[in-house]
């Protein structure tokens, strides 16, 4: 297994690029606190929309608080939202359509009808609409994405099901008499992961983007809190003078996707029967 | 082929309805009120005047009377007006539907022109220069947000090279030549990340195409390389790409939003955003109904294109 395991990352550049780019960011944002030079939220007018400088590496905003330190704290509240809600989800997306895909009749028509009005809708607009009403916040939009996604994991975990319940070992068990459930918790769902693995880490980079595109809009984690998307918008009023307070987190937001998206190809390159090698 | 359209309708035209009965249930339950937000929280009105203002716009009836006005106006061409400005959401629709359309369809327009060239090159040098710098640029494309880019497009060509306007928007029939340069910025940045994903599936969809039999004939009695992509492989490598941009239309409606917002455009995404916060009911629903509508048939006619490019759908 071990030695597998060197051998994908060998083989596979998306996956070794993309794992660096991921534990990269998912170091920054556990290590923020030692790592960030300066306090995140403290004001220092002093020092205000400086330019980028070894003191201060991607310069300083109109309040004076460090950009570089705040990248790094915002990507603990990009991350964390990303996560919750893809986990989310995943959970109620994913045992929806196993539900529906190995149950079939109505259970199926009823769920797939209701994935199909969720899926018929822009998923940016319904965010801005659930949260413009709900308010906005980080449970808020966590949630928001939560729903947005769900109905994805639906279509995908459905087609996966639909695949593995056909097959012959799922044919013998029901021969044997095994009850249905399971069947469906031992035999169906672990043989029906590997796609989902791969919409997971697809859909933590969209997460992402969402996140970063909702806080843009002024619907994300409410201020002081530093947020990617929050930072870009402060910066749009003084991008000619101080490019780099949108430029900053834009570049973090950007390596994030880049991470996950490769780690995403990579593994799906890797599960995918058809396309392995050998 | 006419039934199976027919049925894709019918199941499009039930998916429409769904969305509105969502978004019509979901402005009026989410907690926050129109009233309110129209009077002010700190106002003299009293309760008897704000009731009065609730029968005037029919919000004190059940809800599912409301929404049985709405859908039977809606039959008869009537979405209502404004509970702010009491102007027809249909006349505000129709002012703003162009521009929204025009950035539309100018993101579409330059996402092919820029993917599709570069995508049949990558092809057919695999794992050349050309290959990879094209694939490189494909994933930033598609891992950046179109909110920034369109911040780094105006940090160059409008602040530093001053050939856009930053934002702002000028009507066509005032300004042809302004009225394009108004839009191009919008429309680059739009198109931006459709551009990568199409580039990427023109590239493996033709990479697959490119190793059939009937591809090795071809150039085995003596065809130009070019006929053999252009003529011979890339209506076969058509399906998944029509495909991706189907898929990727719905991306490109919802980032309208944004992109409007960014560059100050009257278009039905800011029209949405200025209904949402203000709460004005019928604008909002005005608003979603045209974008999903706009969706759905997006997606009616990826189906018609599929019968178009392959026979063999159209024969089944």
């Amino acid at each position: 297994m071990k030695q597998s395991f060197w051998k994908v990352l060998k083989h596979s550049p998306s996956i070794l690029i993309g794992g660096v780019l991921v534990l990269t960011v998912i170091l920054a944002a556990l290590l923020a606190g030692v790592i960030a030079p300066y306090d995140p939220v403290t004001f220092n007018p002093v020092d205000r929309l400086q330019n980028p400088s070894f003191k201060h590496f991607l310069g300083t905003d109109i309040f004076g608080r460090d950009t570089f330190s705040r990248v790094l704290y915002g990507a603990q509240t990009s991350l964390a939202v990303a996560f919750l809600s893809v986990s989310i989800a995943l959970l109620v997306g994913g045992i929806a359509g196993a539900l529906a895909g190995f149950y079939r009749g109505l259970t199926d028509t009823i769920i797939m009808r209701i994935t199909d009005i969720l899926l018929a809708f822009p998923a940016v607009l319904l965010a801005i609409a659930l949260l413009a009403f709900a308010g906005g916040g980080f449970w808020n939009l966590t949630l928001t994405i939560a729903v947005v996604y769900a109905a994805p994991f639906t279509r995908v975990a459905r087609a996966s099901v639909l695949r593995v319940r056909e097959e012959v070992f799922v044919e013998a068990s029901r021969a044997l008499g095994l009850r249905s459930q399971l069947i469906l918790l031992r035999h169906v769902l672990p043989n029906a992961l590997s796609p989902l693995i791969v919409e997971i880490s697809l859909r933590l980079a969209f997460a992402i983007l969402s996140e970063a595109s909702l806080s843009y809009l002024g619907l994300g984690p409410q201020p002081p809190a530093p947020s990617w998307g929050q930072m870009i918008a402060d910066g749009r009023q003084l991008l000619e003078t101080s490019p780099w307070m949108s430029l900053g987190p834009g570049l973090a937001i950007t390596i994030t996707v880049l991470g996950f998206n490769l780690l995403g190809d990579g593994l799906r390159d890797l599960l995918d029967p058809r396309l392995r090698k050998g | 082929m006419f039934s199976f359209l027919l049925q894709r309708l019918a199941l499009a035209l039930f998916s429409l309805f769904g969305v509105m009965l969502l978004v019509f249930l979901m402005v009026r339950l989410v907690p926050g009120d129109v009233v309110t937000n129209l009077v002010g929280l700190d106002s003299s009105a009293t309760p008897a005047q704000r009731e009065e203002l609730r029968r005037l716009f029919g919000l004190d009836l059940p809800i599912h009377v409301q929404f049985g006005q709405w859908f039977g106006g809606l039959l008869q061409g009537n979405l209502g007006s404004s509970l702010r400005t009491d102007r027809p959401v249909l006349t505000d629709l129709a002012l703003r539907l162009p521009v929204t359309l025009q950035l539309t369809v100018f993101a579409l327009l330059i996402a092919l022109i820029i993917a599709v060239p570069l995508g049949v090159a990558a092809a057919q040098n695999r794992g050349k220069t050309i290959d990879t710098i094209a694939s490189l640029l494909a994933l930033l494309g598609i891992a950046a947000p179109s909110f920034w880019i369109a911040i780094l497009f105006v940090l160059v060509f409008s602040l530093q090279l001053r050939w856009f306007p930053p934002s702002g928007y000028t009507l066509f029939s005032e300004d042809p030549i302004g009225n394009l340069k108004s839009m191009f910025l919008p429309s680059l940045a739009l198109g931006f990340s459709l551009a990568a994903a199409t580039m990427r599936i023109v590239r493996s969809s033709l990479l697959e195409v490119l190793l059939l039999d009937y591809i090795r004939t071809a150039k085995a009695k003596g065809l130009a390389a070019r006929a053999v992509v252009y003529q011979h492989a890339f209506r076969n490598a058509l399906i998944p790409v029509v495909t991706v941009i189907g898929l990727q239309v719905g991306n490109l409606l919802g980032g309208t939003v944004i992109i409007e917002q960014i560059f100050g455009l009257p278009g039905i995404g800011r029209f949405a955003l200025e209904g949402i916060n203000l709460r004005d009911y019928p604008v909002v629903q005005g608003a979603v109904l045209v974008v999903a509508a706009g969706f759905v048939l997006v997606n009616v006619l990826v189906d018609v294109m599929y019968a178009l490019i392959d026979p063999r759908v159209r024969f089944e």
